[in-house]
């Protein structure tokens, strides 16, 4: 202890580790974050889609996913300014309404659009489709400005963060109070229950379509969502493959994605595409983040698809710990 | 169903694909108690190594394991594939699927019969994913397969049995081959549809993965399965063109007008 603050050594500076971090440090915690990577956000989180939609995952995850993340939109509006809280779409091309409907058997909080309405909201998909899901109460983020910015944050708040440092000897973590492991698939050793599931994405440049909010595009065998980003940025992920090879993206892959972007826009056939990727999610067998505890050693691991939705309020779990209930 | 001198513990296949989560397959796999699960190898297969985990998990399920070959186009494709199945699940089963098109996955049907051959040659039992045309059953059994595996309807569309006429005609031709209808099974009723055909096992994936509660439909697959076989057994009545009453009317009281 420092007085009366706890100090904490958090490794790994991904979405899980830079959102505890701010969370503990917030609570009064003594922070220091260290990072293995070149830099922040070294590993999945770096890739990911930065949608905040708890009702919308509802659809492939259990309850408590949509459960725990209600207040998450409201954690990273409070802590991140390029937050955006303009809903979420939902839409499948005509030979795929079926799977419209299933998604909304599946899911709560949403209104049904027709076009007049799918038209009012994203002017540049007027007369595109028939009907639309909208999940007003959803919202997104830009995953690598969000966690920049939570990297600037800590440091106003005092924290130590140290990037491009090697995991520190146990003996030398003895001289925290408490140790939080948020290092995902690197973390693994630890972890037998862990496995890595592959997702890869695109960006791409496209000045000609404006979106305000995320659309999901449904698809029988693989739902696609498409993010706007600033500067008339695209992103298009993910694929989920039950893989832990990480070789760049595959043909496959990159032809899905992009037919998903010709599929809600043709202007997209002239987009320029900026970046592919393709990252490993850590993932428990549930598919759900966990928190667990042994000694003074706390794990938050399992993002998933959930790093930035699920983060605060696991976060939150972890500082229960900490500062005791 | 006994394959290849195996006797299978239940007349249910189930697919490993798509479920939310692991530990939902595993669920899935517990209620429906299956007989063996197939597992595809071709996505995961960058590297023997990539796939690992996902693939032990299914070992871990403890139920014979069918590797499949889905996704393979050419008779290249799926033999290496077959090989790496053999490698990575220590089995000599293969549940040979060679794509022909792309819209409703039908099996290229010569690619089929020609990798059925190298397969067998090698040593491998093959579990092939056909349609219901007698010819290819027929160059499937003379190419060393001892099960064929028609389809119901395209896989993952959940239609049920396309062809009745198509499947009666080809369990009756081949009355000593232990035949499974593979994909296109929607519902329970669709398989007991097939035993009542007169077939000998079902395979199905998409039916409960991408059901709204896996478990349960799972659960729903087992008991279908079940009364599938007791009704076939039990030598079901035959269709009539007039009503027959079931109690007869002769000697009932008439109150006349």
């Amino acid at each position: 202890m420092t007085g009366e603050r706890p100090t904490v050594l958090i490794q790994g500076a991904g979405v899980s580790g830079l959102v505890t971090a701010v969370t503990l440090a917030e609570r009064g915690a003594v922070v220091t974050l260290v990072e293995a990577g070149p830099r922040i956000g070294s590993g999945a989180s770096w890739f990911a889609g930065g949608m905040l939609a708890p009702w919308c995952e509802a659809e492939a995850a259990p309850a408590e996913v949509t459960r725990d993340s209600r207040d998450s939109l409201d954690w990273w509006a409070g802590h991140v300014p390029s937050v955006v809280s303009n809903g979420s779409l939902v839409v499948a091309p005509p030979r795929d309404l079926p799977e419209l409907a299933r998604f909304g058997r599946r899911t709560s909080h949403y209104e049904t659009l027709d076009p007049a309405a799918i038209a009012a909201l994203e002017p540049d998909l007027a007369g595109r489709f028939d009907r639309a899901l909208f999940f007003p109460q959803e919202g997104h983020v830009d995953p690598r400005r969000a966690l920049t910015h939570l990297e600037a944050l800590l440091e106003a708040q005092g924290a130590m963060v140290r990037i491009g440092c090697p995991a520190p000897d146990p003996r030398d973590t003895q001289e925290y109070d408490w140790t939080v492991d948020c290092t995902g698939m690197d973390g693994r050793a630890d972890e037998p229950s862990l496995r890595g599931v592959r997702g890869e994405m695109i960006l791409v440049r496209c000045p000609e379509v404006t979106l305000s909010r995320p659309v999901r595009m449904l698809h029988p065998r693989i739902p696609i969502y498409i993010v706007p980003r600033e500067d008339s940025l695209f992103m298009a992920g993910a694929t989920m493959v039950e893989s832990e090879d990480t070789r760049g993206i595959t043909v496959r892959a990159m032809s899905e994605l992009l037919n998903a972007l010709y599929t809600l826009h043709p202007a997209f056939a002239e987009a320029e595409i900026v970046e592919t990727n393709a990252g490993i999610r850590p993932a428990y067998p549930d598919n759900v983040p966990r928190v667990h505890r042994e000694g003074k050693r706390i794990t938050l691991n399992g993002m998933y698809r959930h790093g930035f939705l699920l983060s605060p309020a696991r976060a939150k779990e972890v500082a229960h710990i900490v500062f005791g209930g | 169903m006994r394959a290849y001198d195996t006797q299978l513990a239940s007349p249910l296949m189930l697919g490993t694909a798509l479920y939310d989560s692991p530990t939902l397959l595993a669920e899935s796999v517990r209620a429906a108690n299956p007989g063996a699960i197939t597992v595809s190898l071709r996505r995961e297969a960058a590297g023997l190594q990539a796939g690992q985990s996902f693939w032990s998990l299914v070992r871990g399920l403890d139920v014979p394991v069918l590797p499949n070959t889905a996704g393979c186009h050419t008779v290249r494709e799926a033999v290496t594939t077959a090989q790496m199945a053999r490698e990575v699940f220590e089995t000599d089963w293969i549940k040979l699927e060679v794509i022909g098109q792309g819209d409703l996955l039908q099996p290229d049907v010569f690619a089929l019969v020609e990798a059925a051959r190298i397969l067998t040659d090698e040593g491998f039992k093959v579990f092939p994913y056909t349609t219901e045309d007698l010819v290819v059953a027929e160059r499937l059994l003379r190419a060393g397969c001892e099960v064929l595996m028609p389809w119901g309807a395209p896989i993952g569309s959940g239609r049920g049995l396309n062809n009745p006429f198509g499947l009666r005609a080809l369990r009756a031709h081949f009355p000593d081959i232990p035949m499974v209808i593979d994909a296109g099974i929607g519902r329970p009723s669709h398989a007991v549809a097939a035993f009542e055909l007169g077939y000998d096992a079902i395979l199905i994936n998409t039916a409960v993965a991408k059901a709204g509660n896996p478990v349960s439909m799972a659960r729903a697959f087992r008991q279908a399965c079940e009364v599938g076989l007791e009704a076939r057994a039990a030598d079901p009545m035959d269709e009539r063109d007039l009503a027959v009453p079931s109690t007869p009317t002769l000697g009932k009281a008439s109150f006349g007008a």
